[in-house]
């Protein structure tokens, strides 16, 4: 094994560098495409010249979108008024609304609903929360960068990667031999002779996944609504200051009101991201033990146990929850592109 | 970079509250001091310090030994202290290692974050500068889109990719060739970014001062001029913003490369790699530590050298006042 490394080592970096090679030549291919692109167009002047830029500009955008969004969308809707069973079944044939039926009766999807439903309620509740907090206290304080990229950091980590960590922490090991996980640890400590096998037992377990999105999640609160606050005049707050405003009334009078917009940007950011939630239940116990969610569910469906109108019509129902706040955001982006 | 005890902030002393009219630096310095207060320091202490624990844990733990880490906590790695790196060698090295995992993730990661910025930023000019009848309904469709979760996309796409798009028997784009190759996971990052990209890059952009585009068009620049020489450099803090933000994402992916990068582990990224080392039902527990902090460095590289820019881009459009 010793001798042979050196070799695969060789084999190992020789088809590095042709994969880094291939990206150069791929990034550079685009950027000369684009160069070319614009070379000719720009010699296009007068009447042609503002749909050719509409053209040019919007075109690659909307094909993108059209084809790896829109239309995926509208087939999944249409499959899901269907009875299809596996990928590439061609005798289908449409059942109305069975599936839909089935989703909302079925015990078991039911609690799944019901399970995505408080991690879109409770997720960006609790980082939003605690990042707002901390955006709050770290605001205008000294030595601030330290803390905030301690609470950052989790963000830039992968939902994977964040799973392997926090198993470190839900580790259960019989309570009469040492530990491994942390909280059994804390919690023994603490005087709970026998703690519960945290990652099977429910509905705990649920929360404690949600504990790792939190985790992820907060840091992306902090940093944005840290920002939102910055961006308040000293002058502003000195006043209300002046006028007997302090602490919990200056947050709610002041500058809460003034970060109202970013609050809702980032409220709908993390609960979209949380609607997406996959790799965190799939990695740590793949849905079972009462864990699973729509997202996972419905990978499920269509890759795994071959339920693929059922997995569609899930994935339409995952649209559907999320659609009243995105109507939120439209309703309120139009006003401010009507005021600009 | 992970540290469990993040330094303490000297409280100073409260002050008398302020009555009189302040100078502005002055009146700074007095709503300073406001947020300045002992109870303030210890949250944000305790804060800081739950949120580094776990990856603290991960930390100390990638470099004990298999024995010692599968029986004891990695608290005890202070009392007894062994630290080693067979671990991380084992890990980069043995059984595939994780070298190549660690590329493909790079070759993915870097077009799948060029090669949307360049796309987004032109939508997002063209959205807020180049205004048509229907360029309103164009960005808020683009907007919603968001919404449209990546499972629901997967199989389409993947259907595209092999044989093309079809309306009945009419082919309306062929197939590209592009099945298991690099250019098709690319290509979906591009597409599933698109919504987020052009909204952020588009605040930003509709927020550059008209005067300055109005004057490059008296002077009779065209629409691409101005793109290229005016608005892309202007926008860099926006764009940095949404790179770090993409290239996070794509790094951090498993969906998509699962589902398009084939099933040859050779052309597995990082964290495909890692989820089969979970997967492992205790094969290779003891590689999971290093296995996961190998995965977490490079992204925090990057977010550390360009966190400064974070911020700015991302918030334009978004603070009132």
């Amino acid at each position: 094994m010793a001798v042979d490394q050196p070799l695969i080592l060789a084999g190992t970096l020789s088809e590095a560098a042709g994969k880094l090679l291939s990206v150069v030549e791929a990034v550079g291919g685009f950027l000369a495409i684009l160069l070319v692109v614009f070379f000719i167009a720009g010699r296009v002047t007068g009447r042609f010249e503002k749909p050719l830029t509409v053209v040019i500009c919007l075109g690659p955008a909307l094909v993108l979108v059209i084809i790896g969004l829109v239309v995926p969308a509208v087939t999944t809707f249409v499959t899901s008024l269907k009875n299809q069973q596996f990928l590439g079944q061609r005798d289908t044939k449409y059942i109305g609304f069975r599936n839909y039926t089935f989703d909302l009766t079925d015990p078991s999807t039911q609690g799944v609903l019901i399970r995505t439903l408080l991690w879109l309620i409770i997720v960006p509740a609790a980082a939003v929360f605690i990042g707002l907090l901390v955006a709050l206290l770290l605001d205008r304080m000294k030595y601030s960068s330290i803390p905030k990229t301690l609470i950052f950091l989790p963000t830039a980590i992968s939902f994977v990667g964040a799973s392997v960590i926090w198993s470190y922490v839900y580790n259960y090991i019989d309570p009469v031999q040492p530990q491994t996980g942390l909280l059994s640890q804390i919690v023994i400590a603490l005087g709970w002779r026998n703690p519960p096998n945290w990652l099977i037992t429910s509905p705990l377990n649920t929360y404690l996944e949600m504990v790792i999105m939190i985790w992820i999640q907060a840091g992306f609160a902090m940093v944005v609504l840290g920002a939102a606050l910055r961006a308040i005049p000293d002058e502003i707050l000195e006043a209300a200051r002046m006028d007997g405003a302090s602490g919990i009334r200056l947050f709610r009078t002041i500058q809460i009101p003034m970060i109202r917009n970013t609050l809702v940007v980032v409220v709908t950011t993390v609960m979209i991201i949380t609607l997406k939630v996959f790799d965190i239940v799939a990695t740590l116990n793949n849905g079972n033990f009462n864990t699973d969610v729509l997202a996972r569910l419905m990978y499920g469906d269509m890759f795994v146990t071959s339920q693929v109108s059922r997995g569609s019509s899930l994935a339409v129902l995952l649209f559907l929850f999320v659609l009243p706040l995105v109507i939120y955001n439209v309703v309120q982006l139009r006003k401010e592109r009507a005021t600009r | 970079m992970t540290s469990s005890t993040p330094p303490m902030v000297a409280a100073p002393m409260p002050e008398p509250e302020a009555t009189v009219p302040l100078s502005r630096t002055e009146s700074i310095k007095a709503v300073r001091r406001t947020f300045t207060n002992p109870i303030a320091t210890a949250v944000v202490v305790a804060i800081s310090v739950l949120w580094t624990v776990p990856t603290f844990g991960l930390l100390v733990n990638s470099f004990r030994s298999k024995e010692s880490a599968a029986t004891t906590g990695w608290w005890e790695a202070f009392v007894h202290p062994s630290f080693g790196l067979t671990t991380y060698r084992e890990v980069l090295f043995d059984n595939g290692g994780t070298i190549l995992p660690l590329v493909n993730s790079l070759a993915i990661t870097i077009p799948g974050t060029i090669i949307p910025i360049f796309i987004a930023s032109m939508a997002a000019y063209s959205l807020a500068w180049v205004r048509f009848k229907g360029s309103d309904l164009i960005f808020f469709g683009l907007f919603a889109l968001q919404v449209v979760p990546l499972q629901m996309a997967l199989v389409p796409l993947q259907r595209f990719f092999v044989s093309g798009a079809h309306l009945g028997s009419f082919t309306v784009i062929p197939a590209l060739g592009l099945n298991g190759t690099l250019a098709e996971i690319w290509i979906s990052h591009t597409m599933f970014s698109m919504p987020l990209a052009v909204f952020l890059l588009h605040n930003f952009i509709a927020q550059l001062p008209s005067s300055l585009i109005e004057a490059a068009r008296v002077d009779g620049a065209s629409h691409l001029r101005i793109f290229r020489s005016i608005v892309l450099p202007l926008s860099m803090p926006a764009v940095a913003s949404f790179a770090i933000f993409q290239f996070l994402w794509v790094w951090n992916d498993l969906l998509v490369a699962k589902t398009f990068g084939g099933t040859d582990p050779s052309g597995q990224p990082i964290t495909a790699r890692l989820q089969n080392l979970v997967g492992n039902f205790g094969a290779h527990q003891e590689l999971l530590a290093p296995g996961g902090f190998i995965s977490i460095v490079i992204p925090l590289i990057v977010f550390l050298s360009l966190q400064r820019f974070f911020v700015r881009g991302l918030l334009a459009g978004s603070v009132k006042g």
